[in-house]
């Protein structure tokens, strides 16, 4: 077996997560990319407990695993993170967030009970703000 | 090339050219389908590398829960069935960095395993890997479960706005 081919393959598949994760703007994609970069140090690091001969057996298999189960978490909290994010924008393409709330007296995560006008407000900067910077 | 060697070019094939649709294709649910592919692919490649508790962890989770919730959340966001015209943003800095940090680390690993040969040793099924697990690394093993509970509780805190809050209001637009 030559170890060559799962190396060049989770380089490949490294690249074109890092690829993905820098052209697409909708969330959900992005994280599908990042699932890929995960898989990617996933092969080798089982590729790696084939091929090195380590202290203690096993161990390339065993990081995998954690590093399945962190992604795993990782997913579960960005996914979160998205829907919330839909929920108050109802758009997830994520060229259009801000990176500073507009009103510093009203979290972005946590709407006041008025609700709908406060959204409203806040897509209205936001279109303004968006169209700035496609000017610039 | 002896017969892992053909397994893996093809499996490896198999799962650069899905992760390729998945950065490029059009449709969202497509995309989610295409990772199934490449995940499943990536299972094949642990397979023939011997780890074989790796692989069905892969499939697991990886092909049974994280597949099933991008799809959920693609579903929950509203995406539209057709293709969607405003999903990338210009490509060229993610093709110069993607392209040149995959095709840098392929060649920083071919230099260093040219066309070496090695065996496999044994098997890592379910009782080598944890044997191993519970001998060497059971501190990680502990923070990992701690982890996962810190990203439940935090899961649901950020999909629940009202968590924390003096009285619960309604759900303002049904959108639950």
């Amino acid at each position: 077996m030559h170890p060559v081919i799962p190396y060049v393959t989770a380089a490949l598949l490294f690249g074109i997560g890092v690829y993905g994760v820098l052209r697409r703007r909708n969330a959900v994609l992005l994280l599908m990319s990042v699932e890929l970069m995960l898989n990617a140090v996933n092969v080798v690091l089982v590729t790696a407990d084939t091929t090195v001969r380590a202290a203690l057996p096993a161990t390339g298999q065993v990081f995998a695993l954690f590093v399945i189960v962190i992604a795993a978490a990782e997913v579960g909290v960005g996914l979160a993170i998205v829907l919330q994010l839909y929920r108050l924008r109802a758009n997830i393409a994520l060229d259009t967030v801000p990176l500073a709330a507009p009103d510093d007296t009203v979290p972005l995560a946590a709407p006041d009970h008025t609700g709908s006008p406060t959204a409203a407000g806040h897509a209205v900067t936001l279109s303004d703000e968006e169209s700035g910077v496609d000017v610039n | 090339m002896t017969v892992s060697d053909v397994l893996l070019l093809g499996l490896g094939a198999v799962a650069v050219g899905a992760a390729l649709l998945v950065v490029t294709t059009r449709h969202l649910v497509r995309a989610g389908l295409y990772l199934v592919v490449a995940l499943g692919a990536v299972a094949g490649i642990y397979l023939v590398l011997a780890a074989e508790l790796v692989a069905w962890v892969q499939v697991l989770i990886y092909v049974g829960a994280v597949v099933v919730l991008l799809l959920f959340a693609v579903m929950l966001t509203r995406a539209p069935i057709g293709p969607s015209e405003d999903l990338d943003r210009p490509g060229w800095p993610a093709l110069l960095v993607g392209g040149g940090s995959g095709l840098g680390l392929a060649a920083l690993l071919v230099d260093a395993y040219r066309w070496s040969t090695v065996d496999r040793d044994q098997v890592g099924d379910a009782q080598r890997l944890g044997t191993e697990i519970f001998r060497s690394w059971v501190l990680p093993f502990e923070v990992l479960s701690v982890l996962l509970l810190a990203a439940l509780v935090g899961a649901i805190v950020v999909s629940r706005p009202e968590v924390g809050r003096a009285r619960p209001r309604p759900p303002d637009r049904g959108e639950r």
